[in-house]
């Protein structure tokens, strides 16, 4: 879903980190792009403004450029800011001190509010609440049939009788005290926020039936308007969350970092799908790093490219898509890594590789990385190949040998272990095959 | 067709209102600087027009304020109105021409939630009001009470529904209504479920349904609907469809309910694939055939 954007932002930084050092003008080329792509995933325009300028002002205004690994530094500041935009961790679904707790689900026409109330049942139901759907929608032919269809696929009851949204509701919530459902979850009819009328209907729901959420479904692939959308439904009904639709498409979800930005409402969930358990918790953290996921490793790639030769990447590419990456090409890579700049950097370029980079020290990382070659140097070439045979007598013998302790080499051991897997699981999927150039 | 201008008008009276009304503006000022093509790319990025666009309509407009040694930003603004007519001014824009005598098969494909069933009322209004016979087809098999909702829609307007069970195959719907209108009716218009573009089987089943539809006779023709409020996912959804089944023309659906729509700048620029009807509002009158020039000139009437 967000691939196109980080590819893009790849693309931006795999020029940038082939520099060592920055000039300001060289950030503000990296950040024209980043504007761009930015620009073409749909984010607000006065978003990505303020966005620039923040990463501008962060990049240019420290002592960043002065730094031989300026470009990760400025790839690090948009990752943080993203993350920052989009919000501060999973949100869950608040529950009312009195049950039932009320759930009003609005949005325009066409976002997907019915299917999004069905999937939401669903995941709550599953959460060991007894929900009960209300079609509040009197307007559009055929919107009550559609819940009742998803009802009965699910066993989740739903109320319909009424002739108005707000009698609806008024019935809906007396079936809910008679089958003791915990959670009522009103999908209501879609509507313009331009339309004052229907607005002001909205206005009079949440008035009387002082609902715990108020959640907007938002079209992911919806363009600069979504702001409006969403300040503007956020102005009448006091929106507690978003859902962001239809995120299995290719859409870039610009629209999910500019409400966000705007309004301050947390994206609670995103749709994944068209059945009714397509739906996921939105992480924001997961998404900034998916954004720039595909950048940061391919940022590494291109270190390892231009600090080791093609041979022996060739040769190293081989050895990660087998899975056979053992304690020789460790003590390699990190031969090769020393040429490239501090450790913990780049591993905190590598996705899964940043919680080993904070276990470091700081700047004790020289300190460790000579250890780590004494360990490797105090093992035999069989052990260094195939370190399943290393026991505790040989584990101590090592320990001697390097000057280290038996806790040290058992750490390097998980270290490695750690990696290989990580590579397997890369050397598995098709992204770094394509990355290498092997489709 | 009295009133369509008029409508086009109300149909993009919010986007003049809050967004247009200020590209207007832009040009009431004594001279031509780099200020004024910036706010311009602002402007037009931020109505979704899209950056490649907004990029190649900036450097046509400074190539003929170069050349025709244009001083007056008034000058300008119209030079903007021209260069706007042009790209949105594709070969082929003319609505569904009634083959002498024969039937005429519209199959109405796009995204889940563009408002395929309302435009499709819409556009079965429009031509029973012109004297045409028109049949539908309920395609959509898929979506909970998709049926239902074309069927009060049939009931509304006076006009058969051909329809089979839920779940069923959308081809052979397709295909029945097809057959049975080759006697009876001018126009079949064919629901079909909303797809993302991106699912490679529901793309191929679309393909299915209008090879099995032509089989009976006619070659459909392909609207596809798209959402105003699209942003540049819109160039995605257009080119996909236009890859499987070969679209004909674009229903810009929802216009009324939003202040930017400038996606469709942005298609017909990159993909010359015409306009062929926009919403307009909320009522089944609301509807209007596409004219460049009328919705330019709707979009540049408040300000000037």
């Amino acid at each position: 879903m967000f691939e196109s954007l980080s590819d893009k932002l790849g693309g931006v930084f795999k020029r940038l980190s082939g520099k060592g050092k920055l000039t300001e003008e060289d950030v503000d080329e990296a950040l024209r792009e980043v504007r761009l792509a930015l620009l073409e995933a749909d984010v607000n325009f006065k978003v990505v403004k303020d966005f620039i300028g923040r990463v501008r002002e962060r990049a240019i205004g420290t002592d960043v450029l002065e730094s031989l690994t300026a470009a990760h530094q400025v790839i690090k500041i948009v990752r943080d800011e993203l993350v920052i935009t989009l919000g501060s961790g999973y949100q869950k679904i608040e529950c009312a001190a009195q049950p039932p707790t009320v759930i009003l689900i609005v949005g325009l026409q066409g976002s997907g509010k019915t299917t999004t109330s069905a999937k939401l049942a669903l995941h709550l139901r599953r959460g060991g609440q007894r929900p009960l759907m209300v079609a509040a929608d009197p307007y559009r032919p055929a919107a009550r049939e559609q819940l009742v269809v998803l009802g009965k696929q699910l066993d989740i009851p739903v109320y319909s009788e009424g002739t108005t949204t707000l009698s609806i509701c008024n019935n809906a919530m007396k079936r809910a005290g008679e089958i003791a459902a915990s959670t009522v979850i009103i999908d209501t009819a879609g509507r313009l926020n331009i339309d004052e009328e229907l607005m002001a209907e909205l206005r009079e729901l949440v008035k009387k039936l002082h609902p715990t959420e108020v959640l907007l479904v938002a079209d992911a692939m919806t363009g600069q308007e979504a702001v409006s959308i969403a300040e503007e439904f956020n102005a009448a009904s006091g929106l507690t969350g978003v859902i962001l639709s239809k995120m299995d498409g290719d859409a870039r979800g610009g629209a999910a970092l500019s409400i966000t930005s705007v309004t301050g409402v947390p994206i609670k969930f995103i749709g994944t799908g068209e059945k009714t358990d397509a739906l996921e918790p939105f992480y924001p953290d997961r998404v900034a790093t998916r954004i720039l996921g595909m950048g940061d490793v391919l940022s590494f790639i291109d270190k390892v490219e231009t600090a080791s030769d093609e041979q022996k990447r060739q040769e190293l590419e081989r050895k990660i898509r087998r899975g056979t990456f053992d304690l020789e090409d460790f003590l390699e890579q990190l031969h090769e890594i020393r040429k490239m700049g501090p450790l913990s950097q780049l591993m905190e370029l590598v996705p899964g590789m940043s919680a080993l980079a904070k276990k470091l020290p700081q700047g004790a990382d020289e300190k460790q990385m000579k250890k780590v070659e004494a360990i490797i140097f105090s093992m035999t070439p069989e052990e260094r190949r195939n370190p399943e045979i290393i026991d505790g007598s040989r584990r101590r013998r090592i320990a001697r040998g390097s000057g280290t302790t038996p806790q040290d080499v058992n750490q390097l051991l998980n270290q490695h272990k750690q990696v290989q897997k990580l590579m397997k699981r890369l050397g598995s999927g098709k992204k770094l095959a394509a990355m290498f150039g092997l489709r | 067709m009295l009133g369509f201008s008029r409508k086009t008008e109300q149909g993009v009276k919010r986007t003049r209102e809050a967004w247009w009304g200020r590209v207007v503006n832009l040009f009431d000022r004594p001279d031509v600087g780099d200020e004024l093509w910036e706010e311009l790319e602002e402007l037009l990025v931020s109505a979704d027009v899209g950056v490649s666009t907004t990029a190649r309509l900036i450097e046509l407009l400074k190539v003929r304020v170069r050349k025709e040694n244009i001083q007056e930003p008034d000058r300008i603004r119209n030079a903007l109105k021209e260069e706007i007519v042009a790209i949105l001014t594709v070969e082929g824009a003319e609505p569904f021409p009634l083959k002498n005598g024969g039937v005429c098969v519209i199959l109405v494909v796009g995204v889940n939630g563009v408002g395929k069933t309302t435009s499709i009322a819409k556009l079965a209004h429009s031509l029973k009001a012109q004297g045409r016979s028109v049949m539908l087809a309920a395609g959509d098999t898929f979506r909970a009470a998709a049926i239902d909702q074309l069927k009060v829609w049939g009931e509304r307007l006076k006009v058969p529904v051909i329809a089979h069970q839920p779940g069923g195959d959308p081809a052979a719907v397709v295909y029945d209504a097809v057959e049975t209108a080759i006697k009876n009716a001018d126009f079949v218009i064919a629901d079909t479920a909303g797809r993302l573009h991106t699912k490679f089987n529901l793309m191929e089943e679309l393909k299915k349904i209008k090879r099995v539809a032509s089989k009976a006779g006619v070659e459909p023709q392909v609207l596809l609907v798209l959402d105003a409020t699209t942003g540049q996912n819109g160039l995605s959804q257009a080119r996909y469809f236009t890859e499987a089944v070969d679209v004909t023309g674009i229903f810009l659906a929802k216009l009324d309910s939003t202040a930017k729509g400038g996606i469709v700048l942005a298609i017909c620029d990159e993909l010359k694939i015409p306009i062929l009807y926009i919403g307009t509002g909320q009522e089944l009158e609301d509807l209007a055939p596409f004219s460049p020039g009328d919705f330019v000139e709707a979009l540049f009437a408040a300000g000037s």
